[in-house]
């Protein structure tokens, strides 16, 4: 058994375990967090995408000792309470979801990508966002959404501001 | 075969006539159901409903003609009691559409009480394409019946002739200007309607609310996180469960350890014949300790092999209920024509792969199971969950939060039994989360099926006779909807070596490809236009509409780039007509889809953005079974039971989607969420006989000449 330091939307927390322990059935079951999702367990899926120093990870599939001293930010931590990132806002208006199970991870994934690439195009998305499954196929309203965000990041931040 | 002669559900949904997989002991109790004061309207369903559902319904008496409730309270407060379940689909937003609209309210005032079985009357499930014409239509007539009720009470306090009254905006108002809140009509009283007749229901083409794009209704708790599925549920005093099974399914329990897993601190074991599990504090634990346990099982041997299977099929095929569909006389003189053109396109088992895998949440209190999980069918569920426990059903309470969605794959209630039997052991609420390993090996499988199929052609290029064998696919889209004399269809019902159920669009998908395969085949060797022989073959307009459409927009015949191919395929079931157009260009592989094009048509549409997701979504889904989806296994050993080494599809496999939506608003609305997924394949498959030849089987596969 070792402790190991999370830092998750801010807050730290001790957990108990043994090396090798991934971080999403901590978040899940013991955090409380159950924003990000299982689906494979194999890092396959992206249901379960969260952001490492804001970097889109596979929580299934990443260890609890690799986390130490980095920053996790969870679909429960992207906006302050109440408030809406831009890519949520975007995924709403062009509803770019059905059963809404992929949501969590794809929104993830797209702010990791849009920090990358803040003007992405089609196939960028494709490429970069391959690893994340909608099985309710809406795929191409995900890719209008992320470039939507992209828009509308690009325009307030050119003028100056962070929403 | 006339509508009345259709079997009560499909014979393919294998997965409802399974014997129960385990039965346990508990004691008895009785529950009470109160409703409050107000308005209340009992919509009901014509008795076909409760058939439908196959075991379970039986003498539940009235209960089984129930199919909603529809709840105005003392404050105006609109609730609508369904049994229906929200899998993705946005039945939540279209139902609620439907009842603003006869109600004449703002659809946020609308509460939908969806799929708990504790407070919605009985339903048979959320499969076939049956919410909106059946639910939605119902709820339309209860809710005018509502309407009317509060127009009369109106009529009556206000001493006004109700020919003088409208309700508008949750009021109803008089010719001179008096109004009265629905609230004001409902307080302190206990009106009760019902629908007899023909109740007001409002045209098509007077709709306000229907027939407009509406978001889903509680769209932002999706995209924070905030949603809780039913693997999300958290319970005071919550363990979490864990399954020790076999590699595959069919082995039975030789030996058991336990004695490593026992001494994990806080861990729970619970072994009830073949049944074993865990219960652990947290899901770290328990997978430790399910790990430690020692399970030797006995695997089932000599069964076919996912390579053998279709021979196996053929050979323990029986004919199916019914029998076979016949008009004229195939062996007739009159059905020997110049050409004949015979196949045998096989079918692959392939998995659902919902998102979210099989979860429940297990509590009981005072003797009473009260059990969160994702399912199709809450009230079979309650059935299963009865069977298992001998307890009464209305000591027993399914839940179903919106789902990760099913795809017709979460029929059964496996995991709530699971849960269930592990709280009781463990004297707290259990949580019980299938890993994906368990949802490819111990979930159900859209049946393999080999068909036949054999035409013959006259000197003038007429289908003059038409014979289709499916051995275990299904029966669903097995008839053609061509215009041809001399006709026998058969289903065969076969042996199957693994768990097979409802897929969307159950076998239409497979009896699609090779009808539609079969007819591009017979195009191309009489050199016809393969769209002009089958408006040649079709009498019924609305699938000829739905071709035309999508042929237009395709550019039929020319493709949009030299070097390209287009493929075609149309098609009707469950109400609604569709026709996929596919344009290919070839690489290394063999193709490559540059575009498709769907035109769909159910009649009135009442979302047109939620049915242009709906669409897109089945056409995306219907690529993976179409291109690469396809279960490999040894005995009933699964070989590729994992998200890696079963391909889905993916951002990189979708091509470019148009969608053409024809919107038939003097036609009752069909439901939408299977059909269009029926001619992706035969489209692609079309397409790629241009470059190579095309194996007759799923996935579409070329053959380099």
């Amino acid at each position: 058994m070792a402790t190991f330091t999370l830092q998750v939307n801010g807050q730290t927390h001790s957990i108990d375990g043994t090396p090798g322990d991934n971080l999403l059935t901590v978040l899940r079951y013991e955090l409380g967090l159950t924003g990000s999702k299982y689906g494979c367990g194999e890092g396959q899926c992206g249901a379960c995408t969260v952001l490492v120093d804001g970097v889109a990870t596979r929580s299934c599939v990443t260890r609890l000792e690799t986390l130490d001293g980095k920053r996790i930010t969870t679909i429960e931590g992207l906006a302050p309470a109440g408030t809406l990132h831009p890519v949520q806002e975007a995924f709403l208006e062009v509803e770019a979801f059905q059963c809404g199970y992929c949501t969590p991870g794809m929104v993830i994934a797209a702010t990791s990508l849009l920090s990358i690439k803040p003007s992405p195009s089609e196939r960028d998305i494709a490429t970069i966002m391959d690893r994340n499954i909608c099985r309710c196929g809406t795929f191409p309203r995900i890719v209008k959404a992320i470039q939507l965000a992209a828009q509308r990041m690009k325009s307030t931040s050119s003028a100056g501001g962070q929403r | 075969m006339s509508r009345e002669d259709l079997p009560d559900f499909e014979p393919e949904r294998y997965e409802l006539k399974e014997p129960r997989r385990y039965s346990f002991d508990l004691d008895r109790r009785d529950f009470m159901r109160v409703f409050g004061s107000g308005l209340v309207v009992v919509a009901t369903l014509p008795r076909l409903a409760a058939q439908e559902s196959g075991r379970g319904a039986q003498g539940r008496g009235e209960q089984a003609d129930l199919a909603a409730w529809l709840h105005i309270d003392e404050r105006g407060r609109v609730t609508v009691y369904t049994g229906k379940v929200e899998i993705g689909q946005n039945i939540r937003t279209s139902l609620a559409q439907t009842v603003a609209e006869e109600l004449r309210v703002p659809l946020a005032s609308i509460a939908m009480v969806m799929a708990d079985t504790d407070l919605v009357p009985f339903d048979a499930g959320t499969f076939g394409s049956m919410s909106t014409p059946r639910m939605g239509r119902q709820l339309a007539r209860a809710a005018a019946v509502a309407r009317e009720m509060l127009i009369d009470a109106a009529a009556s306090s206000l001493a006004v002739d109700r020919a003088t009254l409208t309700a508008e905006n949750g009021r109803v108002v008089s010719a001179s200007g008096k109004s009265l809140a629905y609230g004001d009509l409902t307080k302190g009283r206990q009106l009760t309607g019902t629908i007899s007749g023909e109740p007001p229901v409002t045209p098509a083409d007077k709709w306000k609310v229907r027939g407009k794009p509406e978001k889903k209704l509680d769209g932002r708790s999706f995209v924070t996180g905030a949603h809780q599925y039913a693997s999300d549920v958290n319970r005071p005093g919550m363990l979490v469960g864990r399954m020790v099974r076999s590699e595959a399914p069919g082995a039975t329990l030789k030996g058991l350890d336990i004695s490593r897993a026992e001494a994990v601190p806080g861990v729970t074991i619970v072994r009830d014949g073949d049944f074993v599990g865990v219960v652990a504090p947290n899901e770290r634990v328990a997978r430790k300790a399910a790990v430690l346990i020692v399970a030797t099982w006995q695997p089932l041997t000599g069964r076919p092999t996912s390579e053998t299977v279709y021979e196996h099929l053929k050979k323990t095929g029986e004919g199916g209920r019914g029998g076979a569909f016949t008009s004229g006389d195939v062996t007739g003189s009159a059905s020997v024509g110049t050409r004949s053109f015979s196949e045998t396109y096989l079918i692959p088992y392939i998995a659902h792969v919902p998102l979210e895998p099989r979860a429940a949440v297990a509590e009981w209190t005072d003797g009473k199971l009260t059990v969160w999980t994702g399912t199709q069918r809450p009230f079979g569920v309650r059935s299963e969950l009865a069977e298992a426990f001998h307890i009464s059903e209305d000591r027993i309470r399914v839940i179903v939060p919106d789902m990760g969605s099913g795809y017709g794959g979460k029929h059964t209630g496996e995991v709530a039994v699971e849960a269930a039997r592990l709280a009781k052991a463990a004297g707290k609420p259990v949580k019980l989360v299938w890993t994906r390993g368990e949802e490819f090996t111990w979930a159900y499988f859209r049946p393999a099926g080999v068909i036949d199929v054999k035409a013959a052609v006259d000197a003038r290029n007429r289908i003059v006779s038409w014979e289709f064998d499916n051995w275990n696919s299904g029966n669903a889209g097995i008839r053609t909807p061509y215009d041809i004399p001399n006709q026998r269809i058969q289903f065969h019902q076969s042996d199957s070596p693994l768990r097979q159920g409802s897929y969307r669009g159950l076998a239409a998908t497979a009896n699609h490809y090779a009808r539609e395969m079969h007819m591009d085949a017979i195009a191309r060797a009489l050199k016809i236009d393969p769209v002009e022989l089958r408006l040649q073959h079709l009498k019924d307009e609305r699938v000829a509409a739905v071709l035309k459409a999508v042929a237009e927009r395709i550019g039929w015949p020319k493709p949009s780039a030299s070097g390209r191919s287009l493929g075609i395929a149309c098609g009707t079931e469950k109400g609604g007509y569709i026709a996929t157009a596919a344009e290919l260009s070839p690489d290394a592989s063999g193709f490559r889809i540059e575009r498709l094009v769907a035109a769909f048509e159910c009649g009135a549409i009442v979302n047109p953005d939620g049915l242009r997701n709906q669409v897109e979504g089945s056409v995306v889904q219907g690529l993976g079974g179409a291109l690469f989806e396809a279960i490999k296994f040894e005995n009933t050993d699964i070989l590729n039971g994992s998200m890696s080494e079963y391909r889905v599809p993916r951002f990189k496999d979708v091509p470019p989607i148009e969608i053409v939506l024809l919107d038939r608003k003097d036609l009752p609305s069909a439901g939408a969420g299977e059909t269009p997924i029926v001619c992706v394949a035969p489209a692609i498959g079309a397409a790629a006989r241009a470059f190579a030849n095309v194996k007759p089987a799923l996935p579409v596969t070329v053959v380099r000449a």
